[in-house]
């Protein structure tokens, strides 16, 4: 239970971070701590008491498996944050050659 | 000294590049190709191979990894990756259903075996890798270019 | 018969197919984009109108992708509310591509955007076709991560801040939503909607299903822009391109935002009062909130996606009242939204196109010298402001019968004025933009050219024909199997199940 926990404080943690910093590569960093979370707290739903890595061989059988299944699509999440943190990256990275700064109360035209 | 001397980084991280860079392509390769019978596959392997390439890029400075994988290549293999895969899945239809397993599934357990699946996992980490190495080459040749302005 | 269930994968398939196929030639070939732009587009059109005629012939019917069978496998779901919204995204995304094919020459790499379109166009179609939750959120990121790169597609100033704020915000809204995701799965093994939605029945902890709705409401309000978590819309949608706002306003935020919305809390988790009462109260905010900051603005693309914000309210009203009149008017305004929203945010982009500024202040007089323009953004104007017998008044006509008629006078009341509020800044529009005296500086002004104007008059058309939707012939065929689906609630299993044996 006390596991389940600790990963949810890390999503909140997260959220804190994009919600309360003001540098956009911190934001960024925010933005990565709460997937990891989400990530986390998948794979720790998937795991049984005493279980064992879902690994079938030709040699031994495995009784008492964990969950394969979010272990696989875990895989996905990660590519698919993957994608949007490089996305991400290279719109601060822009931001930054036309802004001259990380500060997100500098970055501020759009408003109203 | 040749010329690919003069970029990159000491003469100590060239050498040991020069040793393992080899090691770490073989080893992603390995990876994608028993994707359907041990940990690994697809992501994993390109990610590795992509590694290597980057690899060599720290190691040797910019020059010498686009002799051996350019930007349009990247490109291409990235698309080609893609086409690849949704090829595949298209030829479910010719078993009657989207993304059914139509190639022989032979026997468990070896290289040979589990019908699409190793297809699969050769267009993804077609897809991966290059697409891996396009970000890191995007973000590092844009940084290079704010650079030159300052 | 037996071919016709092979085109449900083929809504994904296509635009994925042309979405690479451009990447790997487009760069060498210089007509390829607008050819594929146009024939993509269109066959998804032609496929989505061969669905509805599916749905009615042979009802819901459920694809197993790699026949492997539910709830083992990923299914996808052909039924009356998936066709619905593909006819919805498709004519629009059609109309939008024969739009760019002129408008985008003012930028560079027309394959890049038409690339990003394609991949932004699979993710909404697999939204809308996939049967399984976890599925629903890769297409969903799909299609999002195509849109942040859209929005800041111009890379000025003004589209990276845009682009940056829309991307924090949107991927924390998928975030709560694969929180969500998670939930539900270690509370019933599943991802199959259907199977979910039973297991749901019994077994489940009623503390989970609470903190899942919680978490799908931030999740899809983000992504759908309720009135709480607006704030990226009124930035992000202008700057986009002109066609990338029709096609974010237009149906970006219904696919991903109000379909999984309803589809998810009608179908999955089941709609209960207290959720019917959240519906109801943040659409009045939305469409409230929306349409007062609306008046204000100056710049005309943002006024108009401040009303997306407002009508997006209807629709969540309508649906939020749970009964057949209620949903049947919010579908039907969804649709007529996505027709006159992305018929106005064409206009902008042809104002835009031809004038080079979107300030309000600065323009007057163009419907001398841009008739289409003038003509079919006054349709536009009319619609949305719900006048006789344009399509947006008979959707908005239904929602407040039914409003009335669930005995919610005070939300009948708010829909009135916000109807009102939405009249007079429209008339704003139209006069600042369109009426008046000629400026000095737009007297060599030209009209658009001929692809753009086909486009909007096409649009412009379905706005006024629009109607007939709701009377009884058509509605049968079209609306009204998507409102007894949402109708059926967590019957949606077992019809689901029926269909698999």
């Amino acid at each position: 239970m006390i596991i389940y926990l600790l990963s949810f404080i890390l999503f909140c943690l997260g959220i804190y971070c994009i919600l309360r910093k003001r540098n956009i590569i911190k934001i960024i960093v925010g933005i990565i701590i709460t997937e990891y979370a989400v990530n986390l707290f998948f794979i720790l739903s998937a795991y049984r008491i005493e279980g064992r890595a879902p690994i079938y061989s030709a040699e031994a059988e495995i009784l008492n498996m964990v969950d394969p299944l979010p272990h696989a699509l875990v895989l996905t999440s990660i590519v698919i944050g993957l994608a949007t943190t490089a996305l991400l990256v290279a719109i601060a990275m822009r931001i930054y050659e036309k802004y001259g700064t990380f500060d997100i109360t500098q970055i501020r035209e759009l408003k109203g | 000294m040749s010329k690919e001397h003069d970029k990159g980084m000491s003469l100590i991280v060239k050498t040991i590049t020069r040793l393992t860079v080899g090691l770490i392509l073989l080893y992603g390769i390995y990876i994608v190709l028993h994707g359907h019978v041990s940990p690994g596959g697809g992501f994993a392997g390109g990610v590795i191979i992509t590694l290597s390439f980057i690899h060599l890029m720290l190691a040797f400075g910019k020059g010498v990894a686009f002799k051996r994988m350019s930007k349009n290549m990247m490109s291409l293999f990235e698309s080609f990756g893609a086409l690849f895969f949704l090829g595949i899945a298209v030829l479910g239809f010719s078993g009657g259903y989207f993304f059914l397993n139509v190639i022989s599934k032979g026997e468990p357990f070896r290289l040979f075996s589990a019908g699409i699946i190793p297809l699969c996992n050769i267009a993804i980490c077609m897809k991966v890798g290059a697409g891996i190495f396009a970000i890191f080459v995007a973000l590092v040749l844009l940084d290079l270019d704010t650079d030159k302005k300052e | 018969m037996t071919l016709l269930p092979h085109i449900i994968p083929l809504f994904v398939v296509i635009p994925l197919g042309a979405a690479f196929l451009l990447s790997l030639l487009g760069k060498k070939v210089r007509a390829l984009p607008d050819i594929f732009g146009f024939m993509t587009t269109f066959s998804l059109f032609v496929l989505s109108l061969f669905a509805v005629c599916f749905v009615n012939l042979s009802g819901t019917y459920v694809y197993s992708v790699g026949s492997w069978k539910p709830p083992v496998g990923i299914s996808m779901v052909l039924d009356g509310l998936s066709a619905f919204m593909l006819v919805t995204v498709n004519i629009v995304a059609f109309l939008i591509a024969v739009y760019s094919t002129s408008y985008m020459n003012q930028y560079t790499s027309k394959w890049k955007f038409y690339t990003l379109f394609f991949l932004m166009l699979a993710g909404m179609n697999g939204v809308i076709i996939t049967g399984d939750l976890f599925n629903l959120f890769v297409f969903l990121e799909i299609a999002s991560v195509a849109s942040y790169a859209l929005v800041a597609f111009g890379t000025e100033k003004h589209e990276l801040e845009a682009a940056f704020k829309y991307a924090v915000m949107s991927t924390v809204g998928s975030l709560f939503i694969l929180f969500g995701i998670v939930l539900l799965y270690s509370c019933t093994s599943t991802l199959n909607m259907a199977d979910m939605s039973r297991c749901l029945e019994g077994t489940c902890n009623s503390n989970i299903t609470l903190m899942v709705s919680v978490l799908f409401i931030m999740g899809f309000g983000l992504k759908a822009a309720l009135v709480p978590f607006h704030a990226w819309l009124p930035d992000a949608h202008p700057s986009a391109p002109a066609p990338i706002s029709a096609m974010l306003s237009g149906v970006l935020i219904k696919s991903l935002g109000v379909y999984a919305l309803c589809r998810i809390f009608f179908n999955v988790i089941g709609l209960t009062s207290m959720i019917s009462e959240i519906f109801l109260f943040i659409g009045v905010l939305s469409m409230v909130i929306g349409v007062f900051l609306a008046i204000g603005q100056w710049d005309l693309k943002r006024l108009l996606a401040y009303h997306s914000i407002s009508q997006i309210g209807y629709v969540i009203l309508g649906i939020g009242l749970g009964t057949p009149l209620g949903i049947f008017g919010g579908l039907f305004h969804l649709f007529n939204h996505s027709i006159f929203k992305s018929l106005l945010f064409l206009n902008s982009g042809a104002v835009e196109y031809a004038a080079g500024t979107r300030n309000l202040q600065q323009m007057g007089g163009l419907g001398k010298r841009m008739p289409v323009t003038g003509g079919t953004s006054l349709v536009a104007s009319m619609s949305i402001a719900g006048i006789p017998p344009f399509n947006g008044f008979w959707s908005k006509l239904v929602i407040i019968m039914a409003a009335v008629e669930a005995g919610r006078y005070g939300y009948a009341f708010w829909a009135v004025l916000a109807s009102l509020l939405t009249l007079a800044s429209f008339m704003k529009v139209m006069k600042y933009a369109f009426m008046g005296s000629l400026h000095e500086r737009w007297k060599e002004i030209k009209e658009v050219p001929f692809f753009m104007k086909v486009s909007m008059i096409t649009l412009a058309f379905i706005c006024i024909v629009g109607g007939i939707l709701c009377f009884s012939a058509y509605k049968d065929m079209f609306l009204q199997q998507a409102t007894n689906i949402l109708l059926a609630g967590k019957k949606y299993a077992i019809i689901a199940f029926q269909e698999m044996k």
